[in-house]
């Protein structure tokens, strides 16, 4: 309270100061704590195994396919929810809300919400079978769905930032150059939100990546089929904590890398 | 042709490469409306005028199509366009501080309505003459944020002609321009103007601009049309308190 009525910016009260750092080290200290005790010396053959290789491959394959899907059906979604914003409150509010469940659901609950519809007996996953003998459960298409479920926010609201700041009147000016709807949208709006359609990608991409409830529940644990990293991870802490260590690390710097890549071009909510 | 047609200004059907417009407009401003009925004649450019918030920038907005008409009717030549997305219309905008497209060279946003219905190389191609004709060909690569004033309002006249519109209008051309530059933009506008020869509406609050750009004046007052003539018109017999005022403030200008 005081430091926001004080003229001299800066000066904290210290007990906020003490309760800041005490924050701080929990973010921070974790991180420190897995690189120091990380088996640096057997990191090379640790991450040479096969069933690391195999979760590696599985993850990032995975996770580029979420991604791609996350663009191509997230795009027309963000823009749906930024011209929403001339519609009447409820179903502005219910479209809002659809598109945020994921970032406020417990994974595992999609999981199983996934399990549901898409299972053998499932709301769609029985027709599905019964029709074209397709059962998406415990597959790595799985994966993918569990994937894009949880990621899908990160890319529309995102793209959905970027629409909403780019000047309409542009679109405006298009159409009056014989541009059809189509043409705006290719020429025009999705030229102007590419740093936002870019940014929104890699924190998808990062989303999915990590993911491990919604995976587990929906796609399970099959070696080479559903296993990614952040499962293998989990089960190799039971029988070979150096293992678990040595892909956690992996995961790590992938985020490092794409906290670099973002800087501070993008944080979620805020636009730089 | 409707026998309305028959008591428009004359000339409407002088040139057949530049089709008269017949506009009969009433558009929704939130809660008023906005109304005006006019015939331009290709080549005898017509500037509204009015004070801000009369409804003139909305009375071009429905003529291009990208405001919804609330009664009414706009013609070009026969060709009846009200019902038509913008994009059919063939009427090129002049936006108030023109609405360049940011992420495009100049060259881009010159060849954007050919580009539109060809390949890039050719649009790029066509594009080259306007270029040339407005000045820009030092300019070619720049981005529009790298512009000056009178470099960005050259850009979205020949990007708005490249596109070979039936009819032009102007939105307040001048209003984005420092005081400096804008007599010199002024006579080169209307040398413009002159040459494409067809049909043209301006938006102003500027008489000065109005003496410049066009024949005839249309004063528009809260969404009503008060009075319509030349300006040695206007000044003879201003119609209103605003119109005098308005006259009086330009004579300096």
């Amino acid at each position: 309270m005081r430091a926001a009525s004080d003229p001299a910016a800066g000066r904290l009260a210290w007990p906020v100061a003490v309760v800041a750092a005490v924050a701080l080290a929990l973010l921070v200290l974790p991180i420190v704590g897995l690189v120091a005790r990380a088996p640096w010396s057997e990191l090379p053959e640790l991450l040479a195994r096969a069933s690391v290789l195999e979760a590696l491959v599985l993850s990032f394959g995975t996770a580029l396919v979420s991604t791609a899907v996350c663009l191509v059906l997230g795009v027309p979604l963000a823009a749906l929810l930024a011209r929403a914003a001339a519609w009447r409150a409820l179903p502005r509010r219910l479209l809002r809300a659809a598109v945020t469940v994921p970032l406020v659901l417990p994974p595992v609950v999609g999981g199983i919400a996934l399990l549901l519809l898409l299972g053998r007996r499932g709301l769609i996953g029985g027709p599905l079978e019964a029709a074209f003998g397709i059962t998406l459960p415990f597959t790595t298409g799985a994966v993918v769905i569990a994937q894009v479920f949880v990621a899908l926010p990160f890319l529309v609201f995102a793209v959905e930032g970027a629409l909403r700041s780019a000047d309409r009147r542009t679109e405006l000016a298009a159409a009056t150059l014989g541009a059809s709807r189509w043409q705006v949208f290719r020429f025009v709006t999705l030229p102007l939100v590419a740093p936002g359609v870019a940014a929104g990608a890699v924190l998808c991409f990062t989303r999915a990546l990590g993911e491990f409830g919604a995976t587990i529940t929906f796609a399970g644990s099959l070696p080479g089929a559903t296993r990614t990293l952040p499962i293998a991870s989990y089960l190799a802490m039971q029988s070979d904590p150096d293992e678990a260590v040595a892909l956690a690390l992996l995961l790590l710097a992938v985020s490092v890398i794409v906290l670099l890549s973002l800087r501070d071009r993008w944080v979620p909510g805020v636009r730089a | 042709m409707s026998p309305e047609a028959a008591g428009t200004s004359g000339g409407a059907v002088a040139d057949p490469a530049h089709p008269a417009l017949h506009a009969d407009v009433r558009v929704m401003r939130g809660r008023s409306q906005v109304a005006a009925r006019f015939d331009v004649a290709p080549g005898h450019p017509l500037a509204i005028i009015g004070p801000n918030g009369a409804g003139k920038s909305s009375v071009l907005a429905a003529i291009a199509g990208l405001l919804p008409l609330a009664a009414g009717q706009v013609r070009i030549g026969g060709r009846r366009v009200d019902a038509q997305p913008p994009e059919q219309r063939r009427i090129g905008v002049v936006f108030q501080d023109y609405v360049l497209f940011p992420h495009l060279t100049v060259l881009d946003n010159v060849a954007f309505a050919t580009r539109m219905r060809g390949s890039r190389a050719r649009a790029r191609a066509a594009a080259e003459p306007w270029l040339e004709r407005y000045g820009l060909s030092a300019l070619v690569d720049r981005r529009p944020a790298e512009l000056s004033g009178g470099q960005a309002q050259r850009v979205a006249l020949a990007r708005a002609l490249a596109a070979e519109p039936d009819v032009l209008l102007l939105d307040e051309p001048m209003s984005a321009l420092d005081v400096e530059v804008r007599a010199g933009m002024r006579a080169e506008l209307a040398i413009h103007v002159r040459e494409f020869g067809g049909a043209t509406v301006l938006v102003t609050h500027s008489p000065a601009d109005a003496a410049a750009l066009a024949d005839t004046v249309l004063v528009l007052e809260s969404g009503a049309v008060t009075q319509r003539g030349t300006l040695a018109e206007l000044r003879a017999d201003p119609a209103t308190p605003y119109v005098e005022r308005m006259l009086a403030a330009s004579t300096s200008d």
